[in-house]
């Protein structure tokens, strides 16, 4: 077998690769496109959890639920769902409990539809207003780093972080 | 609509209790953290001071954590209302070890005693039906609440039931209001050491 045959890792198994690293056990989410290889991932991994939710905030109280427990829970949304999390944050915020959530952008970069962005827009400020730390990730190879590295403080110290994943890193949704 | 249930909310939670074993309590903010409070304090209460529509998920998050031990979420029809669509996502994993218990006055308590949707109407034993609970019920006597308090969950869990309550309101009873406490207690109790 040829090397160069090899598919490219793609950004995504890269969040998958640390998730396994790390031991994140349980994965709620409300799906997105952008999320959907590491969806579909999480899924074929019997060691994961994926949880499919009505509203992202749901995925907020059960993150919290699964370190009362003992275990690592990553959510995974799109910044339209953001600002459904703002007062289930405050449990993150009350409790000291660690938090990571990826959150895949739309409405920012070549957006066809123009109701992704006000949400867009807002995204970073939601977080920031709630005491979450936001990182962004606007290319490949910034993924992995960026992930391991919120992974580690979030459960090794409970800290609180949210990943965008920034459009032009997933692509323009072509219409 | 004239409704005259006659089992009393503080009663209710302390037999339903009775017997917890190594059961984690999840409780909804409000009138249900402090019936749970008042039935004694233990290390295994996780109770919420806010986070309205929480109590479900966290009880989800909890419970497939722990798959060995009980987890019981007692909340209030209004903290229910709020967070319906955990009922769909309960449903959808379907935790053998998790039991949610609704305690309906039908009306919002903490807040004026205002009518609630189960007021008008809604059934929420109906709704966790629909989603695709296996064990759902509507209990309006001691007799059959004790019996679902005294039967172990079921291999086609997760549990779900409706406690119709008296409209009585019992005087407040607060436990400790530190949210990092609560949680640190609870993680210990399962033998977690705090970060």
């Amino acid at each position: 077998m040829s090397t160069q045959n090899k598919p490219a890792q793609r950004w995504e198994d890269d969040i998958y690769d640390c998730f396994v690293r790390h031991n994140v056990s349980q994965v709620p989410y409300v799906p997105d496109a952008g999320h959907a290889h590491l969806i579909r991932r999480v899924h074929d991994t019997p060691q994961m959890r994926p949880i499919v939710l009505t509203t992202e905030e749901e995925g907020v109280a059960s993150s919290c639920g699964a370190w009362l427990g003992g275990q690592k829970s990553v959510l995974l949304m799109q910044s339209s769902g953001v600002g459904n999390c703002i007062n289930m944050l405050s449990l993150v915020s009350n409790c000291n409990f660690p938090f990571v959530t990826i959150v895949s952008m739309r409405g920012e970069w070549g957006e066809f539809n123009h109701w992704q962005v006000p949400m867009s827009r807002a995204t970073p400020g939601s977080f920031e207003l709630m005491g979450i730390d936001v990182k962004r990730c606007d290319s490949p190879e910034d993924v992995a780093p960026t992930v391991d590295a919120a992974l580690y403080a979030a459960f090794a110290s409970e800290q609180k972080i949210a990943i965008l994943l920034s459009q032009r890193l997933i692509g323009r949704k072509e219409w | 609509m004239t409704v005259n249930n006659n089992i009393e909310r503080r009663q209710a939670v302390r037999r339903l209790l009775a017997n917890r074993g190594e059961t984690l309590v999840v409780c909804g903010l409000g009138s249900s953290t402090y019936d749970v409070f008042a039935a004694g304090d233990d290390d295994r209460n996780f109770y919420l001071w806010g986070a309205m529509g929480g109590a479900v998920m966290i009880g989800l998050g909890l419970a497939i954590a722990q798959p060995d031990k009980p987890v019981l979420v007692i909340t209030g029809d209004g903290e229910a209302l709020m967070g319906l669509g955990a009922l769909a996502s309960v449903a959808a994993q379907k935790p053998d070890n998790l039991t949610i218990i609704v305690l309906d006055n039908a009306h919002f308590g903490e807040t004026g005693m205002q009518p609630s949707h189960t007021g008008h109407g809604v059934d929420l034993t109906e709704v966790a039906n629909g989603c695709g609970f296996n064990n759902s019920q509507t209990i309006t006597d001691y007799d059959t609440l004790d019996a679902f308090s005294n039967t172990p969950n079921a291999a086609n869990g997760p549990r779900f039931a409706v406690v119709k309550i008296s409209t009585e309101n019992p005087d407040r009873a607060l436990p400790n209001l530190d949210g990092v406490y609560i949680k640190n207690r609870v993680r210990s109790s399962l033998g977690i050491q705090p970060v």
